[in-house]
């Protein structure tokens, strides 16, 4: 079973927010660290950062909801993100994301019951010519067709 | 502060720098529709049913009446054919989530909204933010809050908040066009009852 | 390189820097733009870095790794200075080669060199490939020749010059008053003029002021602001010292969306190194001008591009748009005088100030001046990053720069514009391209996407990937984007799925004049434009999928079936081996069959065919073939020569 990291330590919060000023307006920077950092935003992190910043729960919650960057759960040990820009979408990217939805058995926006995987869709990566395109924790993979897509996959256990 | 004067629907409106469109028509006694409109609270610009047309500079465009601020020599239109379609437009937009709501039907009626035209939606919220601003502009306490954007947008309480306040408060419980707020809640407190959870999801 | 005290310090370190730099030197620039990254050129750098070592070459041959290039298709590039050698798609196993036989030897390596697809001619200089030829790139140019985190290159090449120039040599209002002469208009999509935006910042009440840029291009399929901002950042961070300048602001931000990450460390480390010298923070270059700039990050949000919803997420808050008026520039971040302008706007105003309004309104048409950086992809032979002037024809775009359509596939439409712009078809290729004539033509400038679509991209699939991209972006506030669009997606997928009705294209236009008159802001606003641009230029094919449930370009996954011709079939197995479904029957020498029962319309055995046979066939609108009875599957000898 994976490990979880649940809890972060208050220390590592309080540095963040120090680091960006402990300002409302900072809110947004303050998440991206944290969620760089952690992968996902725990609860305790949320609370830790409302209380610093003096911003109330609700607004923390629609601003971790409201921008994709943020997760408010634990994401898989591989990142897949496939790219759904215009170009990709017209040499055929949605075959991809079929394929790929079909080898992981999860839709976009969701992890795995094993945490291996988190399915991602985004919006150009500015890869164009390589079309279509995904890629797995920061490595991308180009010019796929279906069956590549599920080859590369395999390499990923 | 100096006065303005403008024109609504052919009548000279005089009103003051910093009021609203809406708020001249209002004083001027022209109506128009309004949803998410509450005097308390701070424009919000969201159901846009108060769009009116408005010629400033030989320009022509549709406004919202409440947010848009009244300028010298403005001419506006509170009603047309385009306009008209237009609320009906938005109010069957709204009638297919919430085709209960007292105050749409009353306004569909008005403009001949049709609360079949497009299908049933499961979510019965409109969105008109009343709840959400009253608590936070007026009750400063946020116990209800966004969450989401686009079509997956919803209302959402913050539980420790709700379960603590809002029983002694329901300030905002009125001010629901669709009753979906008291749903929230209710939901929101079953969910927090040790009673009602499988052991797993209890405690917040 | 100390800190920098006056315009003379800045011209003396510019001449020192050149007076080290031979140009007679042999100098080996590579891009190393996130498109090459990912096409392997950080292996490529390291394989140079390697041999350069290795063959003891290190004084005599400089490496340079820079910005985009442009040319994306053929990536990784490699262009050798000072003949200007091009070599393209460059593996680290060409680069010892590279070495002994160019450097050493001075011999061109044919096999990476440009070719013509028609004629065959090979193209050994950078500036003659008719991709580069036929741009116009003053803005983008220069990122061949800098190394993003070198401010010296930048300096090399006239850098800051600009800068010096409006701070010492002009009044605020005269820097304003030659960025109204040059009619620039802003790169970010609306087009509005920059310099009538600067004055009425200028002209506002309040303090503190401020200035942002706005790198949150989120239109898919666009690229060119990344590209700046990582290749030459600063050219943006200059025009932004300027415009606060002009303005009186003394407070100023970059937001970069948290999707580009190199372009968030290129731009850190020029921010930093500005502030080392002087360019930036109190009394710059001595002038008295004190301006400092931070790096915001987006978070995933599309509708942060929108100027309002920007602000909101600079505060810290949901990206939510706010009614205008009150515009940015009266009433803008924290209620203060706020001017926003895209990266490539602010990259066009050093230029400006170098050579003056005139020269710059020379280029472009009436209501166009200056050049646009266009990302040209899609199914177009030479994707990449274009820059070309104003009233190009987009004919020579698609065709002279675009190497046309691969493929041999014909040119159906060109999408401008993003999710707020529209279709141009193949009847409209002539027009030349400025912001009035694409918004004449139901399109729109945008930022700069140039989508290029072909006989098999359904249209009606085309306006509903970008509604249906719409729903997820929008902010939700407002009705008639909220709902307007999550109508208009429900229809517009049910046709393509052949459960369009009639009446359906009536409540879609209804729907579209809701948006378009009544939202809140301009995502709300622009968003039915791919839908009645598409209409528009390709009616029939709503209509195709609506009354016959047919998709003409054979795209549309619920209305194609997949059907294996028998008088072209050779029996190979090889699409019988590769469906997933198992629904191909058949065997070595019979006929395969389509099981359109098990067929999933995965396209596998279209795409696996061999081109000499091409059996594989789709249809739509009309019933699938029978089966050829079992004793005519058998394939003989004489069958064979036939």
């Amino acid at each position: 079973m994976p490990e979880v990291k649940a809890i972060m330590d208050t220390e590592r919060i309080d540095r963040i927010i120090d680091k960006h000023g402990s300002e409302a307006s900072s809110l947004i920077q303050v998440l991206l660290e944290i969620q760089k950092e952690n992968h996902w935003l725990p609860k305790e992190a949320l609370d830790r950062v409302g209380e610093r910043l003096q911003v109330p729960m609700s607004r923390i919650q629609h601003i971790a909801t409201f921008y994709k960057a943020f997760s408010l759960v634990p994401k898989g040990r591989h990142e897949v993100h496939v790219c759904m820009g215009t170009a990709c979408h017209v040499r055929g990217a949605n075959r991809i994301l079929d394929t790929l939805k079909e080898r992981t058995g999860i839709m976009p926006g969701e992890t795995d019951l094993d945490l291996k995987f988190s399915l991602e869709t985004v919006n150009c990566l500015g890869c164009c010519a390589l079309g279509p395109v995904m890629v797995i924790d920061g490595k991308t993979h180009g010019k796929l067709t279906p069956a590549d897509a599920a080859e590369v996959m395999k390499n990923y256990e | 502060m100096s006065e303005i004067t403008l024109q609504i629907d052919g009548k000279e409106v005089r009103a003051t720098e910093g009021m609203t469109v809406l708020e001249a028509a209002r004083k001027a006694g022209i109506s128009i529709p309004t949803l998410c409109h509450h005097e308390k609270l701070a424009p919000f610009g969201g159901c846009r049913l108060c769009v009116v047309e408005a010629e400033f500079r030989g320009q022509k465009r549709l406004v919202a009446a409440c947010a848009y601020p009244v300028e010298k020599d403005l001419v506006v239109r509170t009603r047309s054919e385009k306009i008209d379609r237009i609320r009906r437009s938005l109010l069957e937009l709204l009638l297919a989530h919430a085709p209960d709501s007292p105050e749409l039907k009353e306004l569909a009626g008005q403009y001949g909204a049709d609360k079949d035209h497009f299908e049933k939606e499961a979510m019965f919220c409109i969105h008109c933010g009343l709840c959400v601003r009253y608590c936070s502009e007026i009750k400063k306490m946020n116990a209800v809050g966004f969450v989401d954007r686009g079509i997956r947008k919803e209302i959402s309480f913050i539980p420790e908040l709700a379960l603590k306040e809002c029983n002694g408060c329901k300030e905002c419980f009125p001010l629901c066009p669709t009753s979906y707020l008291q749903a929230a809640f209710v939901l929101t407190e079953a969910l927090a009852s040790p009673a009602a959870s499988t052991g797993t999801m209890s405690k917040k | 390189m100390a800190r920098l005290n006056s315009p003379e310090e800045l011209e003396k370190v510019r001449q020192d820097i050149s007076s080290r730099r031979d140009p007679k030197k042999p100098c080996i620039s590579i891009c190393a733009g996130t498109g090459c990254i990912a096409c392997g050129t950080s292996e490529v750098i390291s394989a140079f870095k390697r041999e350069i070592g290795k063959q003891g070459l290190k004084d005599q041959v400089d490496l340079r790794s820079t910005g985009c290039h442009g040319f994306c298709e053929r990536g990784p590039i490699v262009v050798i200075d000072p003949e200007e050698i091009c070599y393209l798609q460059v593996t680290p196993g060409d680069v010892s080669e590279i070495i002994s036989q160019t450097l050493k030897e001075k011999k061109i390596i044919d096999r990476l060199l440009y070719v013509d697809q028609v004629t065959g001619a090979k193209t050994v200089k950078e500036s003659d490939i008719p991709f580069y030829k036929n741009q116009k790139r003053i803005i983008f140019g220069p990122n061949r020749k800098i190394d993003p985190q070198n401010i010296e290159d930048y300096l090399a090449i006239g850098g800051y010059r600009a800068l010096a120039k409006a701070l010492f040599q002009m009044t605020p209002e005269q820097v304003i008053g030659e960025v109204k002469t040059s009619k620039l208009r802003g790169r970010g999509g609306a087009g509005f003029p920059t310099g009538v935006k600067w004055e009425a910042a200028r002209k506002a009440k309040g303090e503190p002021k401020y200035v942002v840029v706005n790198c949150d291009e989120g239109d898919p399929g666009a690229y060119m602001d990344r590209s700046v901002m990582e290749g030459n950042p600063h050219s943006v961070i200059e025009g932004l010292i300027i415009g606060a300048y002009a303005i009186g602001a003394h407070e100023g931000f970059v937001y970069v969306r948290q999707e580009y990450p190199l372009a968030v460390n290129n731009l850190g480390i020029a921010i930093q190194q500005d502030e080392e010298h002087g360019l930036l923070g109190k009394n710059i270059l001595g002038s008295g001008f004190d301006f400092d700039v931070k790096v915001h990050r987006g978070a995933g949000a599309f509708v942060c591009g929108e100027e309002t919803a920007l602000l909101m997420s600079l505060e810290g808050k949901a990206g939510e748009p706010k009614p205008r008026p009150p515009y940015p520039a009266v009433k803008g971040l924290w209620d203060k005088p706020t001017n926003i302008n895209n990266v490539e706007t602010w990259a066009n105003v050093p230029l400006i100030i170098n050579q003056g309004a005139d020269a710059f309104a020379s280029i472009g048409t009436e209501g166009s001046k200056g050049t646009k950086i266009f990302s040209l992809v899609g199914k177009i032979s030479n994707t990449g990053l274009v820059e070309v002037p104003m009233g190009i024809p987009l004919r020579d775009v698609v065709y002279k720069i675009g190497g046309g359509i691969p493929g041999g596939k014909k040119f159906k439409a060109m999408q401008t514009g993003g999710p707020s712009g529209g279709c141009i078809p193949e009847q409209l290729l002539d027009l030349k391209v400025g912001f009035d004539e694409l918004t004449q033509a139901g399109s729109m400038m945008g930022s700069g996407g140039m989508i290029v679509m072909d006989e098999d991209t359904c249209m009606v699939d085309v306006a509903r990937y970008f509604i249906d991209f719409l729903t997820e972006e929008s902010c939700g506030k407002c009705v008639p984007c909220r709902e307007g669009l999550r109508q208009m997606h429900k229809i517009l997928t049910r046709i393509t799925r052949g459960k369009g009705k009639e009446g359906d294209i009536e409540t879609l236009q209804v729907l579209a004049e809701t948006a378009a008159e009544a939202s809140l802001c301009a995502l709300g606003k622009t968003a039915p434009n791919p839908f009645l641009s598409t209409l528009r230029y390709f009616r029939d094919e709503y209509e195709a999928h609506i009354k016959e449930k047919r998709c003409p370009a054979l795209s549309c996954k619920e209305l194609i079936s997949y059907y294996i011709d028998p008088a072209k079939c050779r029996a190979c197995m090889i699409c019988l081996k590769k469906c997933p479904a198992k629904a191909i029957d058949g065997g070595k020498k019979k006929i395969h069959i389509i099981d359109q029962e098990k067929c999933t319309n995965c396209g596998n055995c279209f795409e696996v065919c061999p081109s000499r046979f091409g059996a594989v066939k789709k249809i739509s609108g009309e019933p699938v073939p029978p089966p050829i009875p079992e004793p005519e599957r058998t394939i003989t000898r004489e069958s064979k020569d036939t």
